[in-house]
């Protein structure tokens, strides 16, 4: 499993409801329900995802996240609403985010960091568009329109009154919490990795 | 029909019939105090009678879902591209039982058969029968053949009404409900379609106020024109676009009233080919029952609490060119399960086919479709 998921799977309580916004083939809602039975819908608008989630036994809907959750979920429907990999591909990341909080207590979003060394060293000396593990397209046929950095993503909680609950950074090890990410996570995270609620939840 | 069998098809089937005496009351009031209901059976049956699927048909379908009666047959029954070896619904390891709804015309009890204890035909005096009056003369089948509960219940258009209505009445005799092309309740721009069709058919002066077969006599133009206009709302304006374009029938403009583009010979065709087929009383009938249909009714007008016995688990598919039976009503449906905690998967297909998709052998469709019944058959005791 991808080292994100792996982070969020341990953050997440067992027997807890939880969205996957942009659950893919749903690696992680599978991993969820067989090991701490926890109750599972999926979002994607991928066919073939769509089409593996379908045959995993997986709930999934069909949607376009840009679309908002209104049409399908009213408010404090889960325990957790996970983003992962998906924000920086949105239209409008911010409206998304506070959706989020509408039908789940908590949020947990991971995105890749713009702020990466390796990102750093691309633009900065040779003066090109960024492209690492973390973000392997080309400018010009990137999904991601919406790129972050970890204090980018820390000014909109800020700015939008979101608490932040927990925060971890993984580097290109993929091993989490070294001492270079814990002292300078914007510069050695590669993916961050983040839990939240509304301030005075 | 081609010379020998499609390997993937059930082959030759025939029909049978049912026949119950015990009343069955209907939701306006009346009571029918015997009736038969036909239709066909594929696959075989376990010994536990917990592998059998129930298909509801749509408002001009029937039980003739799949396979052929004959070798001369032109054409497979209607969900040939789902049901069969190896198929979507696989025959191999389901028993699919197939009916033919109450007011229908072949074969089950409805307006062109006789009345009970006479020798006079129902005709218009068949009591109008609503989607819950069905459910339940098909629940009576289910228990004359041993089905112990439905694995499944499958359905498209109005036959995923029945679905629903299943999953409502029934909680406990459905394990997974499959509502494909479908629509919590009619919206009136639906309603509306239907009354010009049922007008179209009781203005004809063959029609007789509906006892035709006592005077010998068919609503033809009625009823022709009825399916003329159904069918361009089954289509979308691509498919109808890539299919016809503005071809001319004999190459060039004829000046006159009769038919010039293809698509007005082809709409006429249809129209023919089913009043063949069908019977005038069964379309107003059918129609009404259409628009009748509204679950959350009795529930406050809330189709989550309406859901709320609901035991199965629910896949719901729609078309995205399907302006008759929108995605839009397929979401409506997928909001309220999950707002009733119901387990619920929802597929929006890619299609360019309108409302009749749900009949088509469109790839991403048949793997969703294929996928969710392998996992139906996982369920099987």
């Amino acid at each position: 499993m991808r080292a994100d998921l792996a982070i969020i799977a341990d953050w997440i309580k067992p027997g807890s409801s939880i969205l996957d916004m942009g659950c893919g083939d749903g690696t992680l809602l599978k991993f969820l329900r067989n090991n701490s039975e926890v109750d599972g819908i999926g979002l994607e608008i991928d066919a073939q995802q769509i089409e593996s989630c379908v045959r995993d036994s997986i709930s999934v809907i069909q949607a376009d996240l840009n679309d908002g959750l209104e049409q399908y979920f009213s408010d404090n429907s889960f325990d957790y609403v996970v983003m992962s990999q998906t924000l920086q591909a949105m239209d409008r990341p911010d409206i998304l985010v506070e959706e989020m909080l509408r039908v789940g207590k908590q949020g947990i979003i991971t995105f890749p960091n713009m702020a990466y060394w390796k990102g750093r060293l691309q633009l900065g000396i040779r003066g090109i568009m960024p492209v690492t593990r973390g973000l392997p397209n080309h400018w010009f046929d990137t999904p991601n329109i919406h790129l972050c950095t970890v204090n980018d993503f820390e000014a909109l909680c800020k700015l939008q009154n979101i608490n932040i609950l927990e925060r971890t950074v993984v580097d290109h090890t993929h091993s989490k919490s070294t001492l270079l990410t814990r002292l300078f996570p914007n510069l050695f995270g590669e993916i961050a990795i983040y839990r939240f609620s509304r301030n005075g939840m | 029909m081609p010379d020998t069998l499609p390997p993937d098809s059930v082959g030759i089937v025939e029909s049978k019939s049912m026949h119950f005496d015990q009343l069955l009351p209907l939701e306006c009031g009346k009571t029918l105090p015997e009736y038969d209901i036909a239709y066909e059976t594929y696959g075989e049956l376990n010994e536990s009678g917990s592998n059998a699927v129930l298909i509801c048909h749509a408002l001009s379908g029937d039980q003739h879902a799949a396979g052929y009666h004959a070798m001369e047959d032109r054409k497979p029954g209607w969900w040939e591209s789902c049901i069969g070896p190896g198929k979507p619904i696989d025959t191999k390891r389901f028993f699919v039982v197939s009916m033919n709804n109450l007011g229908g015309c072949k074969g089950s009890s409805g307006p062109n058969t006789k009345r009970p204890g006479t020798d006079k035909y129902w005709g218009p005096d068949f009591p109008i029968v609503t989607v819950r009056d069905w459910i339940n003369s098909q629940q009576r089948l289910m228990q004359v053949l041993g089905i112990e509960h439905w694995l499944a219940v499958i359905g498209g258009s109005l036959g995923g009404m029945q679905v629903m209505q299943w999953s409502i009445d029934y909680p406990d005799s459905v394990r997974h409900a499959i509502v494909i092309a479908a629509s919590p309740k009619l919206t009136a721009q639906n309603i509306a379609f239907n009354e010009v069709a049922r007008q179209s058919i009781m203005s004809d002066p063959d029609f007789n106020h509906g006892h035709y077969l006592e005077k010998s006599t068919i609503p033809r133009r009625g009823l022709m024109l009825a399916r003329m206009l159904g069918h361009i709302t089954y289509l979308s304006d691509d498919s109808m676009r890539e299919k016809f374009g503005r071809e001319l029938r004999e190459g060039k403009l004829n000046f006159g009233f009769d038919v010039d583009f293809q698509v007005e010979s082809y709409l006429r065709y249809q129209g023919h080919a089913f009043v063949d087929r069908f019977d005038a009383n069964t379309y107003l009938l059918m129609t009404k029952t259409l628009d009748y249909f509204d679950p959350a009714r009795d529930h406050g007008d809330d189709l989550a609490t309406a859901f709320s016995s609901a035991t199965a688990k629910f896949m719901v598919i729609s078309f995205t060119s399907d302006w008759r039976f929108s995605p839009q009503r397929s979401r409506e449906i997928v909001k309220a399960l999950i707002k009733a905690k119901k387990p619920v998967s929802y597929v929006e297909v890619e299609a360019h086919h309108g409302h009749d998709a749900f009949l088509m052998p469109i790839p991403h469709y048949m793997n969703v479709f294929h996928n969710y019944m392998q996992n139906v058959g996982r369920d099987i005791k």
